[in-house]
């Protein structure tokens, strides 16, 4: 469990032009800077927003990555909901799902 | 001189960035709300504006949290999201330095304050300029009080704190305005996204507009985490607008539009002596 690593990198891809370059460039070198398990490295460059989720990213990390990756606000929104299908609960941090998966609260 | 005016409004990124999604008889009297306040506001003639905002991981990180942290700089910069996502453009937002120094040292007497010269501005403070400054020509103090990365600051640190804030504000020959951005109750970022407490909401707002302290303090993380969801542990900056304020406060707006995550809120606070 290195969540926050994982967090880490979302910070610093988020924030930094030079990791986004190097996200799509040096994948494998960028994510060696990271202590992160076999499981959130694969997570991370598959690009796999809904796992990422589950892993327990905290939402306002996770929302401008998958901007990043060019996720529409709808199709970030049911990233998450299909990793909890696929991969079960949030598993740390504050952003849990609390609706079901059918819920829509907002329409999307 | 001293504090001018105090306030409250809502600074999910959705107001701007998903606009076009919104229904249009919720989403414009919002943004005439957002109007009346920036009238409220610049009535007081302001020579500089503090925002204590609820950042977001822009500029501070859990390698190294401040509870409290205000900007210390002549220019500042943002919004720090991609500007097509938030629909508000990159621009420079005006400091004032020197202003900040004062204002630091004051409130250091009574809270240990981190100071930063440089800040990205996020969508909790470019949000509310974007309605209330749009042309950016107002000096603005950028301040944060840590609501997202846990462990929290109690809050009756965030009372002290906005009281640290008041004294420093009437320390000063500048006149001060305070908005306080956030809130109230919502899950944001998640599946759970439009989610709204209006009870809650209510609430909070009801105990804001009578300052009344001892309510605004009595919630447990515990109890708003369940009933507001993680969005609602940036009350924090609504109580430090309170404590800074001491009046009485008037709700203009409160609509809960889910598809900009929020109740959306617009309040203002007498600022008594």
């Amino acid at each position: 469990m290195s969540l926050y690593q994982l967090q880490k990198f979302l910070y610093d891809i988020n924030r930094d032009p030079s990791v986004q370059q190097q996200y799509r460039s040096e994948l494998e070198r960028l994510l060696d800077r990271y202590e992160l398990t076999a499981e959130e490295r694969g997570a991370i460059a598959r690009g796999d927003v809904g796992l990422i989720y589950v892993l327990g990213a905290n939402g306002q990390l996770l929302m401008h990555f998958a901007a990043l990756l060019g996720m529409p606000w709808a199709a970030y929104i049911q990233a998450m909901r299909d990793g909890v299908a696929k991969h079960g609960p949030v598993r740390a941090g504050v952003y849990t799902m609390t609706t079901q998966m059918d819920d829509k609260v907002a329409g999307v | 001189m001293s504090l001018v005016f105090a306030g409250i409004c809502s600074h999910a990124p959705g107001i701007t960035g998903r606009a076009a999604m919104a229904d249009a008889a919720l989403r414009e009297p919002l943004y005439a709300a957002y109007q009346r306040m920036r009238e409220q506001l610049l009535a007081t003639h302001p020579d500089a504006l503090v925002v204590v905002a609820a950042e977001h991981f822009a500029n501070f990180f859990m390698n190294n949290m401040p509870s409290f942290a205000i900007g210390m700089a002549d220019r500042y910069h943002g919004p720090i999201e991609d500007p097509d996502w938030l629909r508000i453009a990159r621009t420079t937002i005006p400091g004032n330095a020197a202003l900040s120094n004062r204002l630091i040292q004051e409130v250091m007497q009574t809270v240990d304050v981190a100071f930063a010269e440089e800040w990205k501005f996020d969508h909790g403070i470019m949000v509310p300029l974007n309605f209330l400054t749009p042309n950016y020509d107002l000096p603005v103090i950028p301040v944060n009080i840590n609501c997202q990365g846990p462990p929290l600051t109690p809050l009756h640190r965030a009372w002290a704190f906005g009281e640290a804030l008041r004294r420093a504000a009437d320390s000063v020959t500048e006149r001060i305005a305070l908005v306080g951005t956030g809130g109230i109750s919502h899950w944001p970022a998640t599946p759970d996204s439009g989610k709204i407490n209006e009870a809650w909401d209510r609430e909070l707002l009801a105990r804001w507009v009578r300052n009344d302290k001892a309510a605004l303090l009595s919630y447990s993380d515990r109890d708003t985490y369940r009933d507001a969801g993680q969005g609602g542990f940036e009350i924090r900056t609504f109580i430090s607008v309170a404590a800074a304020a001491r009046g009485r406060g008037h709700l203009q707006h409160y609509v809960p539009i889910p598809i900009f995550a929020v109740g959306c809120t617009v309040a203002v606070m007498d600022v008594a002596a």
